[in-house]
């Protein structure tokens, strides 16, 4: 229940504005794959290319192609809520819908698309979802509480279970913990590492021991400067871009000498 | 430790000197009252003159007295507080003034039996000139009056609550302030300014012109008012969508969710609140209108439960045509007496639906807690 995507020859625009460019890069199945670099550098911009949600803003635009298993993502014909489906998202700040209880956000991707559901069948993949995102023994005894009622890191683990009721191929954080205090932030981590045996999951990060505490590869990207476009400068892995790394500012940014 | 500890200064403490004393305020207003008083006496007493003139000693005084004792910067915020409560009282003088009127002269017409639950129907200057002239009890009511604007207002709601909620969601949703939005909001604007009589006249010869000449309805009156509603409609509404965070949005997209559905099930859920509160004080704002309702839907002595046929009474153009023609031109006092009972029942109506719509927003409102 996880595929691989491959990027080629990316270039994401604002309208006119070049805002990433020729971004290549290969993210493996069933692994974590961090982004990190300074803020304003594309990261987030092209970790919302991956499941069509920067299109959303008016006037941005893509070229290039994204692949997931060798299908095209902006192929022609291709359902931008279709390709949604596939590739669930975490945001940076935790986003439970205010007017549905806990069980009701946990199946909102059932529900908002009008699927038939049982009851049982509903029971089940609350629970389930809710199990794989270590939120289940806080919150089995308040399903029908609202979902706003619960603390910033309860919510964000209730953003992935959401995320995780829909069955995505693959799994978004764009940086889920920023918003987080460190233990919040550990139980997310400690999700992400379980979640890599089903998903594959690509996460947006500032924080670089973050990347490197759950990370598999990393991608570095930078920003020659105001105006111009992020760019990938390095993608290795996790162990090399920290340790050991190809490219000057890579080594500059992951040891804090950065600017 | 060899510290000594100073002991508690049990009268005065520093800190608290040159203070004004807590009764101050007390006193001062008192001796505004009392001077404010004799100076009226001296030039012919009248309440309204005594309120003024106290309010500027009191004013004064206050300010004077804090100058004196805690320095310039205290007097200033006392000046400050002084006309800032005093225009709030100032501003709730009228509204003061208007429910207390209506209040005393409505509810000898609102206790008046069969006032609510009967017509104009057969009622005719003999029977007021007997009221008057014999004592006898006043009869007539507001029945069909109370009914048409019921009937009028919620038409023209289930006219204006579609049209608007949904231009709302297309500027806020699909307009991204282009050409055709800004046109929307534009025109949009320029109704809110439109004076009633306006859209009254509007309806009227858009259906003489429709239906044919003299076609004076109740559903003709609905058409007026929903123009005069609209704008206030799509105004609040689109004020309520735009506050509904972008993040909600995104979240129901990146669970593969259509657009139209996540506008359906979470962003409209998210603003039902402020939605429905903007729409009944929309329904409050309009039903008090008379003039297009006079030239749109007549008016009627009888009951009418057809909108679509007949003219139709409704209360503010009963108000209107009681004071302006009694029903004996001889004795008005009767014809009076209903107006200020359906002027009392109008106000009722509005306030109700004030509080409705704050139980609105309550009931609807985001569930928190845990």
């Amino acid at each position: 229940m996880s595929k691989r995507i491959d990027v080629k020859d990316l270039n994401v625009y604002y309208g006119d504005f070049l805002a990433v460019e020729d971004v290549s890069i290969n993210i493996e199945a069933k692994s974590v794959t961090a982004f990190i670099g300074p803020s304003g550098c594309g990261k987030s911009t092209f970790l919302r290319t991956l499941n069509r949600m920067h299109e959303v803003l008016p006037g941005a635009r893509v070229e290039g192609e994204v692949l997931m298993d060798g299908d095209n993502l902006y192929g022609p014909g291709v359902d931008p809520v279709t390709v949604r489906s596939q590739i669930g998202m975490v945001f940076q700040r935790p986003n439970p819908f205010p007017t549905m209880s806990i069980r009701d956000n946990v199946l909102a991707g059932v529900k908002l698309n009008n699927k038939k559901i049982s009851k049982g069948e509903a029971d089940v993949l609350v629970e389930r979802s809710l199990q794989s995102a270590n939120l289940w023994n806080e919150v089995k005894d308040r399903l029908e509480k609202p979902g706003s009622g619960l603390s910033g890191g309860q919510q964000q683990r209730l953003c992935i279970a959401r995320a995780i009721a829909v069955e995505p191929q693959v799994i978004l954080m764009d940086e889920p913990c920023s918003a987080l205090d460190p233990i919040s932030t550990l139980a997310i981590e400690d999700l992400i590492n379980d979640l890599k045996d089903q998903y594959t999951v690509v996460i947006v990060t500032h924080n670089m021991q973050q990347a490197a505490r759950v990370s598999e590869k990393t991608a570095f990207f930078n920003i020659a400067g105001t105006g111009k476009p992020g760019k990938l400068i390095e993608y290795g892995n996790t162990q090399t871009i920290f340790n050991n790394p190809n490219v000057k500012a890579t080594e500059d940014y992951v040891s804090g000498r950065f600017g | 430790m060899s510290s000594t500890l100073t002991p508690v200064r049990s009268k005065r403490s520093a800190l608290t000197k040159g203070q004004l004393p807590k009764y101050a305020p007390y006193v001062v207003l008192g001796l505004a009252l009392i001077v404010g008083a004799a100076i009226l006496a001296l030039i012919g007493f009248n309440a309204f003159g005594w309120g003024i003139v106290s309010a500027i000693l009191f004013a004064a005084g206050l300010v004077g007295w804090s100058a004196a004792v805690e320095g310039s910067r205290k007097a200033k915020d006392k000046l400050a507080t002084c006309l800032v409560v005093g225009s709030f009282l100032i501003a709730l003088l009228p509204l003061i003034s208007v429910i207390w009127t209506v209040l005393v002269n409505g509810v000898p017409g609102l206790i008046a039996p069969g006032f609510l639950t009967s017509s104009m129907n057969g009622v005719t200057g003999v029977y007021d000139n007997k009221a008057v002239e014999e004592g006898a009890p006043v009869i007539g009511g507001i029945y069909h009056a109370l009914l048409g604007t019921i009937q009028i207002t919620l038409v023209a709601t289930l006219i204006s609550v579609p049209v608007g909620l949904l231009s709302a969601i297309y500027l806020v949703e699909y307009g991204h302030d282009g050409r055709l939005a800004r046109a929307i909001t534009f025109f949009v604007d320029v109704m809110t300014g439109i004076p009633s009589i306006v859209a009254g006249l509007f309806a009227a010869a858009f259906f003489f012109a429709v239906v044919g000449p003299g076609t004076k309805t109740g559903a003709v009156a609905a058409v007026a008012l929903s123009v005069l509603m609209i704008p206030v409609v799509v105004r609040s509404s689109e004020e309520m969508l735009k506050i509904v965070p972008n993040e909600l949005r995104e979240a129901a997209y990146a669970l593969g969710v259509r657009k139209w559905r996540t506008i359906l099930k979470v962003v409209i859920p998210t603003a039902i609140s402020g939605i429905a509160s903007g729409v009944t004080l929309a329904i409050a704002r309009v039903i008090g209108e008379t003039a297009p309702i006079l030239v749109t839907a007549g008016f009627a002595t009888s009951i009418n439960n057809n909108v679509f046929g007949g003219w139709m009474a409704s209360l503010p153009t009963f108000i209107y045509t009681q004071i302006l023609n009694p029903t004996s031109p001889a004795n008005p006092d009767p014809s009076s007496q209903r107006a200020w009972g359906a002027a009392l029942v109008l106000i009722i109506l509005v306030m109700v639906l004030n509080l409705g719509a704050r139980l609105v927003a309550r009931t609807f409102a985001p569930k928190t807690g845990r």
